[in-house]
């Protein structure tokens, strides 16, 4: 006798999470994963003279990314931007996440609101206004031959430091509000029980504070280094001769040269470096962390 | 499953087939035709037959193309025309390709250059367009025509429409007049205005002047490396490659840069406005002349229909006037406007002789090699 098939040892199965999930899974089925597969079959075929793609299976554009250094040079180029992005965000960002965490203020919520403010401009819009700022008819330049400071105008635009400026304005409050949503986690007592035993201020920041706040840091870090690695914008309206990165290289490709293999095979590379290092992230720190700034407490 | 379709929409278009019966096959193709585009396009094309597409520059390009082409087309036939725009050619195809099979989402677009007809051509997204019933096309210039018929000797697929040049803008405040003239391309290398250079990002377009800079035939170039060497002379020179019109014209008003390779009606638009901006047609200047393009698919009864709507001399003048392009009509056939007789790239013959253009098979065959050449030229490689 079987009993296996009897519905007392059959293990349940609860349909209702799917069932709710079902309309966001099919939506990132069918917006994600099925472009990201095509892009991915794409990066196999090949490139035929007219700019059609002819199909095949060859390894061929993942070859040609890495026989020279010209490639790999721009991806090295795009991390070492990222790395340099993160960096300044979590310096500029740090110190105001702190001081709305401190704040008291009954303006502390507009503050925050504030940081939200540029969300509300277009990206596009946002980037152009660097150059009416920066420009060598800008409001800078402007400001200081009128004040005496210099004769000639400043060549402040279309270099590697304007992106830097272009990629901070458009990071900067993820940072921010993934440090803030950290520090307001940490409880208050811990702060005070710091300070009964004798810590000042700066320790009680140092010892308590400081390493509490590490996980926001983390995923304020990580989301940046993405978000500036696949960036496109900034490179291409506020850079010059050389400070192309990879998403640029991508649109040159797909779009310049049509071709498109090339350029798939490009933009899985950059998707298997970035989906490393959150994988390798969400390995040891765990991606929740991530949503809490955009949940709050 | 698409060969089918399109027999079957060649056989409805012809009359052979009732619209029950057609819709009638849409719908049994779709169930069949599953999730990967297929629906989705045959719903189009079900919709289409009420409408025609076209793509352009947009702009005032655009306005004057609705005002004295499209609306009038619309009342005259009933068939509205979806207008579309497009911010450069290379990102229209892209989107052209995207949608292959052709047949309904894309029908007529302004293309530039003959080497973009000859791509297309390539792709094999031409049509045969019955020049009989395109009246107005007499009185387009033969010069302009022609390019086109040695591409397709069958029948053309596109009809002639501006004509244009990307020459030298230079700021007047900071370069003379007599300066640029005796320069010539060279002002694109002249060490004065280093750092204040500005240059289009497109490859074609810089190895062109390279060329002439080099004192070669742009169409035959026999020392590509002399021109690759003078390319990486001239990068660190460059403040801004641009990469759309309205950029060139804000780095140029804005004075972020002196001189740069421009489009000449932007230029033109620019003196308009009261900027000190000349513009200089080296010898050898890059010509070009754009068309309206029929992708394969179109309904040609309606695209000879509306083709002949925008070729008439008042939707024609009217379109040029706008964009600042000489238009393809022939000046010893149709009375123009002193506004267009005053444009740059304007012939008052409608010869043509002496407007180097560029050779389609030339730059086309070489497209891919020196596109990412040029891309590593850039880097400072």
């Amino acid at each position: 006798m079987t009993i296996t098939h009897h519905p007392y040892y059959m293990k349940k199965i609860n349909w209702k999470p799917w069932a709710l999930l079902s309309p966001s899974l099919t939506a990132i089925f069918l917006l994600l994963v099925i472009p990201i597969l095509f892009v991915i079959v794409y990066s196999f075929w090949l490139r035929a003279p007219t700019g059609a793609v002819i199909p095949a299976f060859q390894f061929g554009n993942y070859a040609r990314f890495f026989e020279d250094l010209f490639y790999p040079s721009i991806l090295f180029r795009t991390i070492r931007v990222s790395l340099f992005c993160v960096l300044l965000c979590l310096v500029m960002g740090y110190i105001p996440a702190y001081f709305f965490h401190r704040s008291t203020s009954r303006y502390r919520q507009a503050l925050i609101l504030l940081i939200m403010l540029p969300f509300w401009i277009s990206f596009i819009i946002r980037t152009m206004s660097w150059i009416n700022i920066l420009g060598a008819n800008g409001f800078l330049n402007h400001f200081l031959m009128k004040i005496g400071l210099i004769s000639q105008p400043l060549s402040l635009l279309y270099n590697e430091a304007a992106v830097l400026m272009g990629l901070i304005q458009f990071l900067l409050p993820f940072m921010i509000l993934n440090i803030f949503v950290s520090l307001e986690g940490i409880d208050k007592n811990l702060l005070e029980a710091a300070r009964s035993m004798g810590c000042n201020e700066w320790q009680a920041f140092k010892e308590v504070t400081l390493p509490l706040s590490l996980p926001g840091v983390s995923a304020g870090c990580l989301l940046v280094f993405v978000l500036t690695a696949g960036t496109y914008l900034p490179p291409m309206i506020l850079g010059g001769a050389g400070n192309e990165m990879i998403a640029n290289l991508i649109f040159n490709r797909v779009i310049g040269t049509l071709d498109w293999p090339f350029g798939s095979a490009i933009s899985v590379i950059l998707l298997l470096l970035l989906g490393t290092i959150v994988w390798t992230y969400n390995r040891y720190l765990g991606i929740n962390q991530l949503f809490k700034a955009f949940k709050g407490n | 499953m698409n060969k089918r379709l399109e027999e079957v929409r060649h056989q409805y278009r012809q009359g052979n087939l009732s619209r029950r019966d057609f819709v009638k096959y849409l719908g049994v193709a779709g169930v069949a035709a599953g999730l990967v585009g297929g629906p989705f396009g045959l719903v189009r094309n079900a919709m289409a037959q009420g409408r025609i597409r076209f793509d352009g520059w947009g702009g005032t390009t655009s306005q004057a193309f609705r005002r004295y082409a499209f609306e009038p087309f619309t009342s005259a036939t009933g068939i509205r025309v979806v207008d579309g725009e497009f911010g450069d050619m290379d990102s229209y195809l892209t989107r052209v390709i995207a949608s292959f099979p052709p047949g309904g989402e894309f029908n007529l677009a302004h293309l530039s250059g003959v080497f973009d007809y000859a791509r297309y051509v390539g792709l094999e997204f031409n049509t045969a367009l019955d020049e009989s019933k395109i009246g107005n096309l007499e009185l387009v210039m033969e010069a302009m025509i022609e390019p086109y018929r040695r591409i397709t000797p069958e029948a053309l697929s596109a009809v002639p429409y501006n004509l244009g040049q990307t020459g030298i803008a230079y700021n007047t405040k900071y370069i003379s007049e007599e300066k640029a003239e005796e320069l010539g391309a060279s002002l694109l290398w002249d060490d004065s205005i280093r750092g204040n250079l500005g240059s289009w990002v497109e490859w074609r377009t810089n190895i062109w002047y390279a060329a002439l800079y080099t004192g070669q035939d742009p169409n035959n170039i026999q020392d590509i490396n002399a021109v690759w060497d003078a390319l990486r002379k001239q990068v660190p020179m460059v403040r801004k490659y641009w990469g759309s019109g309205a950029e060139l014209m804000n780095l140029l008003a804005s004075e972020e840069v002196y001189a740069t390779v421009a489009w000449s009606g932007r230029v033109a638009h620019l003196q308009e406005q009261g900027y000190p901006i000349g513009f200089l047609a080296p010898e050898g200047c890059y010509s070009w002349q754009e068309c309206i393009f029929v992708m394969k698919g179109t309904d040609l009864d309606v695209a000879h229909q509306l083709l002949d709507f925008m070729l008439a001399p008042e939707a024609s003048i009217a379109v040029a006037e706008g964009q600042m392009y000489p238009p393809s009509l022939d000046p010893t056939k149709v009375e123009l406007t002193e506004k267009i007789k005053n444009l740059p790239a304007f012939d008052p013959t409608g010869k043509l002789q002496g407007y180097l253009f560029a050779d389609p098979h030339y730059w086309n065959e070489r497209q891919l090699e020196w596109a990412e050449r040029w891309d590593r030229v850039r880097a400072g490689r």
